[in-house]
């Protein structure tokens, strides 16, 4: 496809060049020629989105449209939606309807942005390749033999394939970056408690945070200044002045400090990803950048730490799918007891299984201190490095994933290998930092790779700048894969 | 061998805040079931809890009122456990830092007063309630009471026999209904008691093995249960038995404990600090806007009530029993001036007819005024006690005002000599051989001559006076 930009979308909108119903159509054209072999989605529902393209266009008709109005994007299936299905990607939710809308929903909705529909996803947001959907996995569009990365696997291989012009997606311990690095698209995991989790399903309470997921920086910037905002009913959003991202697109970089963390460029990274890491520095060092080289040494324990810390929230927070109330109920059972042990038996997949067991134990009486209280003490440590950091730098720069994407099935015996994806995205959502992707090259087998910023708490608009101004000296975020083009 | 009785409590007490702790959804009492259950309380996927200020307001006002320490930074926790009338699969609790911690409670048994310190006092939400009847063997929930906020108050195992126990759960029951945090309705589960009970040899240092009795919901079963686990334990030790730590129920129909669960079968509640809340924070100025807020408290009200209205200790802890009692009380006294006689009116006459009535001293007919001016006709001599209890009849019937009421029924005490001695001079004269027999020096014809004197006013006579007149004239 063309040019998709968000802001070309709208402005082809408001000059009336085409309707919301049009572009919305044009889109979900492209997604039954595709999603067949991609497996992006879970819900599509064309009825539903073009009468939410009508609404905008009769906005748009009145005078009344916003920055996006008109615009559609796709919703990861992690968000309830009023009135579609929303699964969170497990057999668990397969027929859960929900009767209100996430505050992020919402948000779109107040901006005329239509749903194009509920994208695929890790069970319950819990995976790094999408194949722990109950729904199938997702395939890479760059190559359907391969993973698009998780947990927001579907978001990403949508908009990479051009299924959408943007996503929402919500990232825990990567789960926006990675697959956005694996896909080739840009994805932005804001600072902790910037964006509303009302709605969001919860896998670990302490470190869900959704964000926006397009081709370029400026398509999450607009995005985000949609998502973001104080809402009551989340007592862990911030009540801040509202902020617009695209205020510091076009900024030169003069003066910029980089921080390289020593850590992030050490063994077990792909000398490819190393490589195009390498060259993407030397950019920013054209455009006006200094680097300097950081160490955050504890980051090499946030691993163990994050299997200890999320499995223990998630173990709580998937409590509440019991069969009783609403979702999955085993249609056999002898007592209340077989009741709910048959039905978290059938409606989790192994994964979630593996977490909600790792989490009961490291919160069970007598481990409680070695395990959960240990890790949170880490996890202290590990933001203390990043404070330190940033009083050298501005933004860190590294890989997003040690490699890039791998084939399916080809790290799903062995879980330990699949969680070492995420060696680099997970110290950002301990310590509660922003963090974003953006391609910035290809391996050797045409496949993206990701190059990661963290930045500090709130600095998502000289962030996403940085990446801006990379962008509009490179070419890699417009990049589409051939064989869909 | 002689046996000590050592018991703890627990009482869950429902606050009287109008919404959920942790939603907007109402918490009043008897709607149709789930009609009060919304988003957040039947805990559908993505749905956040809220804490309600006013919750937290009402913990602070029992942290005051008992001395306690208010932890400036409390935290809550999740007490995670699978029950279908519990939605989230763990409910929202308070574990390692509690808002309330310490502070101390006064009883009085049999005259002696005695301190019970408490342990703590933490904020949480209650479940639901399953509903076992008319469902055809399946089980029906309703989620109504889910998020209802409740402060656990837990004391010391400082008390000695069942009687110290009941009189530790009324003073709780008045104080926490008396500041208003609670409505104290034990019928409705607003105040649930559980008792820690365990015994050992007089003279020995480490506790007995606990059992726990859980869910007593009046002062009597409370008194009756711990009566019977004190038995069982003692029977139980003495004919060579060990007490296993036990969670058991009380069944009132065959006033024994039975064992609900043993300590094996305990849960492992997986505490830690629930995410989905920041730690709560109580600053100065919300602290002393509350207190400020507080009314005075039962145990100085007493002390003022025996230093300003001269009534008795024992008598200004029975008027301080509640805050409408002891308000009652003191609007009397003030009616009238007379702080005695309104404790004994108040304690005795009005008291008697409400229990047969079976109505609560806010529903009390005659109003504290009413009361107040009745005592001040007694003092003033326009009335005698007997008449009085008359005109006290005709205000509870609501038969108007006081002086209404004597006006009407012609009951003021006659207090014209002149009236009094032409009865007198009637009696005497219809009565001859009761003066005969009198100037004889038989005493009891003088009271046979009175008793003719008060019938024949109608008992509006005043007796002193009939006495003095009488005596006048016989001489």
């Amino acid at each position: 496809m063309s040019d998709t930009s968000l802001s070309t979308l709208a402005a082809q909108l408001a000059a009336k060049q085409v309707s919301s119903r049009e572009l919305a159509q044009t889109y979900l054209d492209r997604i039954a020629a595709l999603n067949p072999s991609i497996n992006a989605f879970i819900t599509v529902d064309p009825e539903k989105t073009l009468l939410e393209a009508a609404a905008a266009d009769a906005l748009i008709a009145a005078g009344q449209a916003g920055p996006l109005t008109g615009v559609p994007i796709a919703h990861k299936d992690i968000f309830c939606t009023d009135g579609w299905l929303t699964t969170c990607g497990s057999k668990m939710l397969h027929n859960f309807v929900a009767p209100y809308d996430a505050h992020v929903i919402q948000r779109f909705k107040a901006a005329g942005m239509p749903s194009l529909g509920k994208t695929n996803m890790d069970e319950f947001a819990m995976g790094s390749s999408n194949e722990t959907s109950y729904y199938g996995a997702v395939k890479n569009p760059w190559d359907t033999a391969r993973v698009p990365g998780g947990s927001s696997g579907g978001a990403a291989a949508c908009v990479a394939a051009r299924m959408a012009p943007a996503a929402t997606g919500t990232d825990t311990g990567g789960s926006i970056r990675q697959p956005a690095a694996f896909t080739g698209i840009t994805g932005l995991k804001p600072t902790y408690g910037l964006v509303s989790r009302y709605g969001m399903i919860a896998f670990a309470s302490s470190l869900d945070q959704a964000g926006p997921m397009a081709p370029s920086a400026e398509d999450c910037a607009l995005l985000l200044n949609v998502m973001t905002g104080f809402d009551p009913n989340d007592s862990t959003s911030l009540e801040r002045d509202k902020e617009d991202y695209t205020r510091d697109l076009g900024k030169p970089l003069t003066g910029l400090r980089v921080g390289l963390p020593r850590e992030f460029f050490a063994e077990g990274l792909n000398n490819e990803v190393a490589a195009a890491v390498d060259a993407a520095v030397e950019e920013l060092k054209k455009l006006g950048a200094t680097t300097v080289e950081i160490s955050l040494a504890n980051s090499k324990l946030a691993i163990p730490v994050y299997y200890v810390l999320a499995p223990a929230e998630a173990s709580s927070n998937l409590s509440r799918f019991d069969g009783v109330r609403y979702g999955y109920r085993a249609p056999d059972y002898a007592s209340l007891d077989d009741m709910y042990c048959k039905t978290r038996a059938q409606g989790f997949g192994a994964e979630v299984k593996r977490r909600i067991l790792i989490g009961a134990y490291v919160l069970s009486h007598g481990y409680y201190d070695a395990y959960y209280l240990q890790a949170q003490k880490i996890r202290r440590l590990i933001a203390d490095d990043f404070n330190e950091a940033f009083k050298v730098c501005d933004v860190i720069l590294g890989p997003t994933a040690p490699g890039t994407a791998f084939k399916l099935g080809e790290k799903s015996d062995d879980p330990v290998e699949m969680y070492l994806n995420d060696l680099y995205t997970i110290p950002a959502n301990l310590a509660g930092l922003p963090g974003m992707s953006l391609p910035c090259g290809f391996d050797s087998q045409g496949l993206p790779i990701g190059l990661q910023l963290v930045g500090n708490y709130f600095s998502e608009a000289k962030m996403l700048n940085v990446a801006h101004q990379y962008q509009r000296a490179t070419d890699w975020h417009t990049r589409q894969p051939e064989a869909l083009q | 061998m002689k046996w000590e009785t050592v018991i703890g409590l627990e009482v869950h007490t429902q606050l009287a805040t109008k919404s959920k702790i942790f939603s907007g959804s109402s918490t009043a009492f008897g709607a149709a079931p789930n009609t009060q259950a919304n988003a957040v309380d039947i805990a559908l996927p993505g749905v956040l809890p809220v804490l309600n200020k006013g919750a937290v307001e009402c913990a602070i006002k029992f942290g005051l009122a008992i001395g306690a320490t208010l932890n400036r930074v409390n935290v809550f926790d999740r007490k995670n456990y699978f029950y279908p009338d519990l939605p989230k699969g763990y409910q929202i609790s308070q574990l390692a830092k509690p808002i309330v911690e310490g502070g101390a409670l006064k009883i009085v048994v049999d005259g002696v007063e005695k301190t019970v310190n408490l342990t703590r006092a933490h904020m949480e939400e209650d479940a639901g309630k399953s509903l076992h009847e008319d469902f055809h063997g399946m089980t029906g929930i309703d989620l109504n009471r889910a998020g209802t906020p409740l402060l656990e108050i837990v004391s010391e195992p400082e008390m000695r026999s069942s009687a110290e126990a009941v009189a530790y759960a009324r003073a709780l029951h008045t104080l926490v209904t008396w500041i208003g945090i609670c409505d104290g309705n034990m019928q409705e589960g607003s105040f649930r008691v559980d008792a820690n009970v365990s015994v050992r040899p007089v003279g020995q240092t480490e506790f007995g093995t606990r059992r726990e009795i859980k869910n007593l919901n009046s002062f009597r079963f409370l008194q009756q249960a711990i009566d019977y686990e004190v038995r069982w334990q003692i029977e139980t030790l003495e004919d060579g038995g060990r007490i296993e730590q036990a969670t058991v129920l009380f069944d009132p129909d065959t006033g024994e404990t039975r064992m609900m669960r043993s300590k094996e079968d305990a849960h492992d509640y997986r505490y830690f600090p629930d995410p989905d809340l920041l730690p709560v924070k109580l600053d100065e100025p919300w602290i002393e806007s509350v207190r400020a807020a507080l009314p005075e408290l039962p145990a100085a009200m007493q002390v003022r009530f025996q230093n300003d209205y001269g009534v008795s200790a024992y008598d200004a802890t029975v008027l301080t029993g509640s805050r409408a009692l002891a308000d009652y009380f003191e609007a009397t006294a003030r009616a009238c001036g007379q702080g005695k006689l309104a404790a004994n009116w108040v304690m005795g006459e009005l008291s008697a007819a409400l229990n047969k009535a079976e109505l609560d001293i806010a529903q009390s007919p005659v109003s504290a005024t009413q009361l107040g001016t009745l005592i001040a006709r007694i003092q003033d001599g326009t009335l005698s006690g007997k008449l009085a209890k008359q005109v006290f009849e005709g205000l509870w019937e609501g038969a108007g005002e006081v002086d209404a009421i004597i006006e009407a029924r012609g009951l003021k005490q006659m207090s014209d000599s002149g009236e009094l001695e032409k009865i007198i001079d009637e009696v005497l004269a219809a009565n001859p051989k009761s003066v005969e027999e009198f100037r004889a020096g038989k005493e009891k014809a003088f009271n046979a001559l009175v008793g003719q004197v008060m019938k024949a006013s109608r008992g509006k006579a005043n007796p002193t006076q009939v006495n003095e007149l009488l005596k006048g004239k016989l001489q």
